[in-house]
C-alpha cells in the first residue's frame, strides 16, 4: 500500500513537472507559436505609436504571427521602458522607443532600468525628419532673419515643444546651443497642443516632427525654414535643410529602434533582426513612412550591433547638452 | 448651394452597406462601453485599431466616430442607475439622475437623456457642417490666458451649483485641486504629492477617483441599511415621461445644446465643462431650481444634451486642422495615418467624401442610437430591481475590471478602494463629490494654462485682465459667486438680527 502511494506521488509529481515544462519546449521548439506584444511606451495614436503600429502589422506578415502593440505611457517612455526590462526575455515581449531612450539615462537621474544593458538590441526603425516651424505672421522670411531676429529678440521670443524629453525639447535645446542664447521654452503636454498654439499664434515658434508638422506647411498655415536632415524631403522638396538655409552642423532626426529584454535568446534576436529588415523593405510600410516625412533605415542598420552602437554614440552626444542646459525630469 | 452638394457626397458615402454596418457596429460597441464603467471609449478604439487598418478608410473613421459619441450616450446609463459615472462628463448626470432612479423614476430619466442626447447630437452634427471651419478659427483664439479664465469661472460655477453651503463646496473644489496636483510637473517633471510612489508618477486616473467617490461610495452608504435584501429604488413609476416631464424638457435641452455645441469645440476641458455649465445655468434660469439635486429633469436634460453636443464638435479640430483635442481623437488621426490620410487641414479639400461621408454618418449614428437605446431602458430598469445583494457584488466586479483595464495596475484598485471610503466619509460630512471631482479634472488644466500664461508674460498677472475675452470670463465667475453668496449672507444677518 505505502508503496502504491509512493508510486502514485511520483507519478504526479512526474505528471506535474511535464505539464509546466511542455508548453516551455513546444514554445523553444519552433519560436513564434503566440502572440507577440510590442510595448509602446508612448499613447495611441501618437507619431511612436503609428510607426510601432506600421513596423508590427508588417513583420507579423513574415514571422506569419499576430503581433498586437500594447501603450503603456507615463514619464518620458521611461515606464513602458522599465516594464520592458523586467519582462521574460522570450522574445515575446519587444519594445519600440525613440530617440528618447537615449536621453533618458541623462534626464531621469533615477531610472531603474539601463538603456543600453538592460535591453537586446535588435534593429533600427527609421530616421524621422524635423522641420523648424514659426507662425503665420512670424516677421522673418528666412532661416538667417529668424536666427537674427531671435538674437535680437531674445527676451520676447518664445520657443514651444511638446514636454521634457520630446524630440522637440531636445531639437530646441540643440537650437540654443547652437545659437548660444537662452530663450523662454513653453512647455506642452504633446505635440497637439503645441501646434493649436503655434497655428493660433499664441507661441512663435519650434522645431518638430514633420509627422506633425506638413500638413500645416502645405495648407500655409505655418511658416517653415528647415528640415533637420542632411538632404531635402521628398514630401516638402521646396524646404532648404537646416545647413544650406544658413545654420551648419545642426543636423538631428527622430529615430525608433525595436528592441527585446536582455537575455533573449540570439536565434530569437537574430530572427526578429530578419523579419525587421524584410518588414523595412514592404512597398506599402515605405510609402507610409515617407507620407509621415520619414524615412525607413538602410538595411544594414536593421541590425543589433548598430543599434548598440548608435544608441551608445546618441547617449554621447546628448549627454552634455541636457546637462549644460540644467534640465532634468525628476 | 456648395453645401447641398456636399451633404449629397456625404450621404451617397455613408449610405452604402458597409459604411452603415460599421455605424451601428460603431454606436452598438460605444453604447456597450458607455454603460460598462472603467471601460472607456480610448482604450476600446486604441483595441480595435488593428482592425479597421482591414476597412476601407471611411468606413473605419465611421466605425471609431460611431464608438466615440455613442459611449457619450451610454456613459449616462450607469450614472443614473448606480451612480457609477462611466465617463468624466456624465458626472454630473448623477447628481439628479441618481435621484431620480431612487424616486422610482429611471426610466423617465434614461428616455430623457437619450431623447435630450440625439436632439444635442442631431443639431451639433449639423453644426459642423455648417461652421466648423470658422468655429475652428474661432477656438484658436482661445490661448492660455482665456482657457485659464475659462476654467476658472468653470469652477466658481461648480461651488454655486453645489447643493450644500459654499462653504463646503469651495473646501471640496481645494481639495479636488490638489490631488488633481499629484503627479509629475509638466514643466520641470519634478515629482509632486508622489511618495516616491512610481505609480503616482502620472497622477491619479479619473475614473479611479470617480468610481471609488460614486459608486463604492454609495455601495457603503447602500450596505449601512438593515434592509439590504431588498432593492435600493422605489417603485417604479413609468418608463415613459408624463406630458409634463416633456414639457419641462425642451427648455433645458435647447441650453444645454447651445452650450455643449460651443465649449466642445475646445480641446481638452470642453465636453466637461459644457455638462457643468448647463447644469449650473439650468439651476439659475430653471423654475424648478429649488428641486435640482432631488431628482430633477431638467437636471438630467441640460448636462446630457450638454456632453452630447459636445461629443459631436468636439470633432471639429481634428476634421478641420488634424489636432487632437483628446486621448480619442488622436487615435483617430493615428487611424488616418495608416491608412494613408495624412490629417491637416487639407482633409476637407482632398477628401471630401471622407469628410462629409463622417458628418452625415453621424447623424445616422444619433439614429441608430435613440433606436438601440429606447427599448434597452426597460431591460435597464428592471436592472436596478434586482436585489441589492446580488446587485451590488456585480457593480463591485464591474468597476474592479474597469479599473484594472485602465492601466493593467491593481494599485488602481486599491486607491479606487481608498476614495470609495473617502467617499462615504464626505458623504456623512455633507460634502458633495461632484464639485471636487470636477476640480481634479480641471485643476491639472488650469494650471498648465496658468503657468504657460505667466510664461508668456514674463510672470505679468495682468495678462489675464488685458485679454478681453479672459477679462470678461473673469468678471461673469466673479458676479456669479457674489449672487451666489448675497443671499446667504442676508439670511445669516436677518438670523442674527432675528436673536
Amino acid at each position: 500500500m505505502r508503496y502504491v502511494k509512493q508510486l502514485l506521488t511520483l507519478f504526479c509529481i512526474a505528471f506535474l513537472v511535464l505539464a509546466v515544462s511542455l508548453p516551455v519546449f513546444a514554445a523553444e521548439d519552433k519560436y513564434p507559436s503566440k502572440v507577440i506584444t510590442i510595448i509602446v511606451p508612448f499613447s495611441a495614436g501618437g507619431p511612436s505609436d503609428t510607426i510601432a503600429r506600421l513596423v508590427a502589422q508588417t513583420m507579423s506578415v513574415s514571422l506569419k504571427n499576430q503581433i498586437i502593440v500594447e501603450n503603456v505611457a507615463g514619464a518620458g517612455g521611461t515606464i513602458g521602458a522599465a516594464r520592458v526590462a523586467k519582462a521574460q526575455p522570450d522574445g515575446y515581449t519587444l519594445f519600440v522607443h525613440h530617440i528618447g531612450h537615449s536621453t533618458a539615462p541623462t534626464l531621469y537621474r533615477k531610472l531603474t532600468y539601463d538603456p543600453i544593458n538592460d535591453f537586446a538590441p535588435i534593429g533600427l526603425i527609421n530616421d524621422g525628419a524635423m522641420t523648424l516651424v514659426a507662425r503665420k505672421n512670424f516677421p522673418a522670411n528666412n532661416l538667417k532673419e529668424l536666427i537674427a531676429y531671435v538674437k535680437a529678440n531674445k527676451d520676447k521670443v518664445n520657443l514651444a515643444n511638446a514636454g521634457v524629453g520630446s524630440a522637440s525639447h531636445l531639437a530646441g535645446m540643440l537650437f540654443m546651443s547652437a545659437l548660444q542664447i537662452d530663450l523662454t521654452t513653453i512647455p506642452y503636454k504633446g505635440t497637439g497642443p503645441a501646434m493649436n498654439d503655434l497655428l493660433g499664434g499664441q507661441v512663435d515658434f519650434m522645431i518638430d516632427q514633420t509627422t506633425n508638422t506638413t500638413s500645416h506647411i502645405k495648407a500655409g498655415k505655418i511658416k517653415v525654414y528647415g528640415v533637420t536632415t542632411k538632404k531635402r524631403l521628398a514630401s516638402l522638396p521646396d524646404v532648404p535643410t537646416m545647413n544650406e538655409a544658413g545654420l551648419p552642423n545642426f543636423e538631428i532626426t527622430v529615430w525608433h529602434a525595436l528592441y527585446a529584454p536582455k537575455g533573449t535568446p540570439k536565434p530569437i534576436i537574430d530572427q526578429l533582426s530578419k523579419a525587421l529588415q524584410a518588414a523595412l523593405k514592404d512597398p506599402v510600410l515605405n510609402q507610409r513612412f515617407a507620407d509621415l516625412g520619414s524615412e525607413s533605415v538602410a538595411q544594414n542598420r536593421a541590425t543589433p550591433e548598430a543599434l548598440r552602437a548608435h544608441l551608445k554614440s546618441e547617449i554621447n552626444k546628448w549627454g552634455p547638452i541636457i546637462k549644460k542646459a540644467g534640465v532634468f525630469a525628476d | 448651394m456648395e453645401l447641398i452638394t456636399d451633404i449629397g457626397l456625404g450621404f451617397s458615402t455613408a449610405i452604402t452597406l458597409v459604411n452603415l454596418l460599421c455605424c451601428l457596429a460603431g454606436v452598438f460597441l460605444g453604447t456597450l462601453i458607455g454603460v460598462l464603467p472603467g471601460l472607456g471609449p480610448t482604450a476600446t478604439i486604441a483595441m480595435l485599431l488593428p482592425i479597421t487598418f482591414t476597412l476601407p478608410p471611411v468606413s473605419s473613421l465611421i466605425m471609431l466616430a460611431g464608438i466615440y459619441y455613442g459611449s457619450q450616450y451610454g456613459g449616462s446609463t450607469t450614472s443614473i442607475l448606480v451612480n457609477v459615472p462611466g465617463e468624466a462628463a456624465s458626472v454630473v448626470t448623477t447628481l439628479d439622475g441618481y435621484q431620480m432612479a431612487r424616486n422610482g423614476r429611471a426610466g423617465v430619466a434614461l428616455t430623457t437623456a437619450a431623447v435630450g442626447s440625439f436632439f444635442a447630437g442631431t443639431v451639433a452634427t449639423a453644426l459642423i457642417a455648417l461652421f466648423a471651419s470658422p468655429m475652428a478659427e474661432i477656438a484658436l483664439k482661445f490661448g492660455p490666458a482665456e482657457f485659464f479664465s475659462l476654467i476658472v469661472l468653470g469652477l466658481l460655477a461648480a461651488i454655486v451649483l453645489a447643493k450644500g453651503s459654499l462653504l463646503h463646496a469651495f473646501g471640496m473644489v481645494i481639495l479636488g485641486l490638489l490631488l488633481g496636483l499629484v503627479g509629475s510637473d509638466v514643466n520641470t517633471g519634478t515629482q509632486r504629492f508622489t511618495f516616491g510612489m512610481p505609480q503616482l508618477a502620472d497622477g491619479i486616473g479619473f475614473v479611479v477617483v470617480a468610481m471609488g467617490m460614486f459608486g463604492i461610495a454609495e455601495i457603503i452608504r447602500n450596505l449601512e441599511r438593515e434592509d439590504i435584501h431588498s432593492t435600493v429604488v422605489n417603485k417604479i413609476t413609468s418608463l415613459m415621461p408624463t406630458r409634463e416631464d416633456w414639457k419641462r424638457m425642451i427648455a433645458p435641452t435647447l441650453r444645454g445644446t447651445v452650450i455643449g455645441s460651443a465649449l466642445g469645440i475646445l480641446p481638452g476641458s470642453g465636453s466637461i465643462l459644457g455638462a457643468f455649465a448647463a447644469y449650473a445655468i439650468e439651476k439659475k434660469v430653471s423654475k424648478h431650481g429649488k428641486e435640482f439635486g432631488t431628482g430633477a429633469i431638467e437636471g438630467v436634460a441640460a448636462p446630457e444634451s450638454a456632453n452630447n453636443a459636445g461629443a459631436q464638435t468636439s470633432f471639429i479640430p481634428m476634421l478641420t486642422l488634424g489636432i487632437p483635442s483628446s486621448p480619442v481623437m488622436a487615435l483617430m488621426i493615428g487611424a488616418m495615418i495608416i491608412q494613408g490620410i495624412q490629417p491637416g487641414p487639407s482633409v476637407m479639400v482632398e477628401q471630401p467624401a471622407l469628410f462629409w461621408g463622417i458628418i452625415v454618418s453621424m447623424w445616422i449614428g444619433n439614429f441608430f442610437l435613440i433606436i438601440l437605446n429606447l427599448p434597452l431602458i426597460g431591460i435597464w430598469v428592471r436592472m436596478v430591481s434586482v436585489p441589492y445583494h446580488f446587485l451590488f457584488p456585480a457593480i463591485l466586479v464591474f468597476c474592479g475590471i474597469g479599473v484594472f483595464s485602465l492601466n493593467n495596475a491593481q494599485f488602481d484598485i486599491y486607491l479606487m478602494a481608498l476614495f470609495g471610503v473617502l467617499g462615504y466619509i464626505f458623504v456623512k460630512l455633507d460634502c458633495e463629490p461632484a464639485p471636487m471631482l470636477l476640480a481634479f479634472i480641471l485643476g491639472p488644466l488650469m494650471e498648465e494654462y496658468m503657468r504657460r500664461a505667466l510664461l508668456l508674460s514674463r510672470g505679468d498677472p495682468m495678462i489675464f485682465i488685458r485679454r478681453p475675452i479672459s477679462a470678461t470670463l473673469l468678471a461673469i465667475g466673479v458676479l456669479a459667486i457674489v449672487a451666489a453668496a448675497l443671499p446667504a449672507l442676508y439670511k445669516k444677518r436677518e438670523e442674527a438680527f432675528r436673536e
